[in-house]
């Protein structure tokens, strides 16, 4: 569904990103994780058209859709969510919704239809009204997914939606997730709480220094040496075998 | 409360008709003319700078050039007022389209486009006073002619209806924009435009669109004022205060609502009353511009201060404190 080759973006002369390929099928939930600074949302950013790639391409359902702008990108069925949430403040929830709808239908009562359902699918429906910039944290995480799928998308780019919540908004998110997923929705969510990978995706890329350096599920990445070092630094992947060897 | 807005909004209608039966001098005429059409002026800025956070600084640019061409056509090539009102609100329209274009293609956001906008008006001004067509800084005299059809009306009351009509087509506007998809678009725009754009809006194509309507709509004002006091000149076309009218009625009453302007310029207008009659009286000041002035700065001080969702905010649950929350 999703097939990205080669792609590269520098900043001034770093390599955010380096040659980075990954692909994601139809209906799959793919993770992509790494240590702070990899370039995950540098890639998600060039995907959803927010940044232009200096060298290769995006392919979404077998069409190049490389460097074009994020509305272009949406309206060919990926919608995204942001790290750092950006709510329309002084919106409210259904209002904030509507807009996702509108993407899809140009008549209010649909877009509000619609929105409501989005909303109460996630769990919004008691803070319909209330302004977007009175929710808690996860009220706005929720919201983000919420305004990405009234969009109708085939792909959801999810950009840490879990970072900062509890254990507990953290299984509920990952229940919606899996929901949307299971409505047919292919995910490809970059995210730092394992318990969330784990639960979720079938297939991981770890992103390093601007590289994939490994591809796999879960629990195989969690055990890869190169990870490891990715993570923990040079040399830790075979001290952290002696240790469970002494144990 | 839908029962009671209704109710609330025929009186206000209703109170506008009768205002010149209750109040019949020329002079009263004349000041509602001038509340009604600063308010006009207002929601057109609103539109922009309110409904779609498109500050600017020099809405007048709109005003200005829909005030030229209609007076050019008229006083140089002939043409009928009415005739040469759409023409106006064309040309405002092409304007704003055209800085609209430029502008958000260069990536100008905020204070920056502001300050397009600023700059563009300023040239306008310098342009009018130095061709021919508009003959510079003499200006144009429109011929009096009162006749309806003419456009020109011996009583002041026709103007005020007039400005009526215009002010209520513009908030009947602004209302629909609230809830059309449009609308929708723009306010999301105006709280993020990156979210906006992820969701699959194209920022810059409706932000044109936003201003070409809301150009085209002030520079069908400016035909207006000419036909009122037939007479042009760049500095009332193109002036800076002209600007600052439209932005602060807006302001005061509260941007991006249906009624901030018009309840703006009603406040504002009594504001400049008031201080006018008072200026005498006070030592010290003798002259009552520069009171009036004073009491502006002071009034949109405290409103930026305390209210900055305008007047409105004082009456609407959403106003007021939500927005620090």
């Amino acid at each position: 569904m999703l097939e990205v080759r080669s792609l590269t973006k520098s900043f001034g002369g770093l390599a955010a990103i380096d040659q980075v390929s990954i692909d994601v099928g139809a209906n799959e939930v793919v993770a992509l994780i790494g240590p702070n600074g990899a370039g995950k949302t540098t890639l998600f950013s060039c995907i959803a058209g927010f940044t232009r790639p200096d060298a290769g391409s995006v392919l979404f359902l077998g069409r190049d859709v490389t460097g074009l702008p994020p509305h272009r990108i949406c309206a060919k069925g990926i919608a995204r969510t942001f790290q750092i949430t950006q709510p329309f403040a002084r919106l409210s929830v259904l209002e904030n919704v509507m807009i996702g709808a509108y993407h899809t239908t140009r008549v209010r009562r649909e877009a509000e239809a619609q929105a409501i359902d989005v909303v109460h699918q996630l769990g919004l429906s008691r803070q319909l009204d209330m302004r977007a910039d009175a929710l808690t944290l996860a009220g706005c995480k929720r919201l983000e997914l919420a305004r990405a799928l009234a969009t109708r998308p085939k792909l959801l780019l999810l950009d840490e939606v879990m970072a900062g919540l509890n254990p507990i908004e953290v299984e509920d998110i990952v229940r919606e997730v899996r929901r949307v997923h299971e409505g047919g929705v292919a995910i490809l969510l970059i995210e730092h709480v394992m318990q969330a990978v784990v639960s979720l995706a079938a297939r991981v890329y770890v992103l390093s220094n601007g590289h994939i350096i490994a591809n796999g599920s879960p629990e195989q990445v969690a055990t890869d040496p190169v990870v490891v070092e990715a993570y923990l630094g040079h040399g830790a992947a075979a001290r952290l075998t002696r240790a469970s060897a002494d144990a | 409360m839908t029962w009671a807005r209704t109710i609330l909004i025929g009186c206000g209608v209703l109170a506008l008709i009768a205002y010149p039966w209750v109040f019949s001098s020329n002079y009263a005429s004349n000041v509602g003319f001038l509340v009604l059409f600063a308010a006009y002026l207002g929601q057109t800025w609103n539109i922009a700078g309110g409904f779609a956070g498109q500050t600017s600084f020099g809405h007048v640019v709109f005003f200005g050039t829909g005030a030229y061409v209609s007076t050019i056509l008229q006083a140089t090539y002939g043409v009928n007022p009415w005739l040469a009102w759409p023409f106006a609100a064309l040309a405002g329209a092409f304007v704003g389209w055209l800085i609209g274009v430029l502008g958000y293609r260069a990536g100008l956001k905020g204070s920056y486009f502001a300050l397009i906008t600023l700059a563009v008006a300023e040239v306008g001004r310098i342009v009018a006073n130095s061709v021919p067509i508009t003959k510079g800084g003499l200006g144009i005299l429109l011929r009096a002619d009162p006749r309806p059809s003419n456009f020109q009306f011996t009583d002041p009351v026709w103007f005020y209806y007039l400005a009526l009509a215009l002010c209520l087509s513009s908030m009947l506007i602004a209302w629909r924009l609230k809830r059309t998809r449009f609308g929708a678009r723009l306010a999301a725009i105006r709280e993020n435009e990156d979210a906006a754009q992820a969701l699959g809006i194209d920022s810059f194509r409706e932000k044109v669109k936003c201003l070409a309507l809301s150009g085209g709509l002030c520079g069908a004002g400016g035909t207006v004022y000419v036909q009122k006091y037939l007479y042009i000149d760049p500095s009332i076309a193109f002036g800076v205060d002209k600007s600052v009218e439209m932005l602060l009625v807006t302001m005061i009453g509260g941007a991006g609502t249906v009624a901030g302007p018009l309840i703006g310029s009603g406040v504002l207008h009594l504001v400049g009353e008031v201080t006018r009659d008072l200026g005498g009286m006070l030592p010290g000041i003798g002259n009552a511009e520069p009171l009036s002035i004073i009491v502006y700065g002071a009034v949109l001080i405290a409103i930026v201060a305390w209210l900055p969702d305008g007047l409105i905010g004082l009456f609407s649950k959403r106003g007021g404190k939500a927005r620090h929350a």
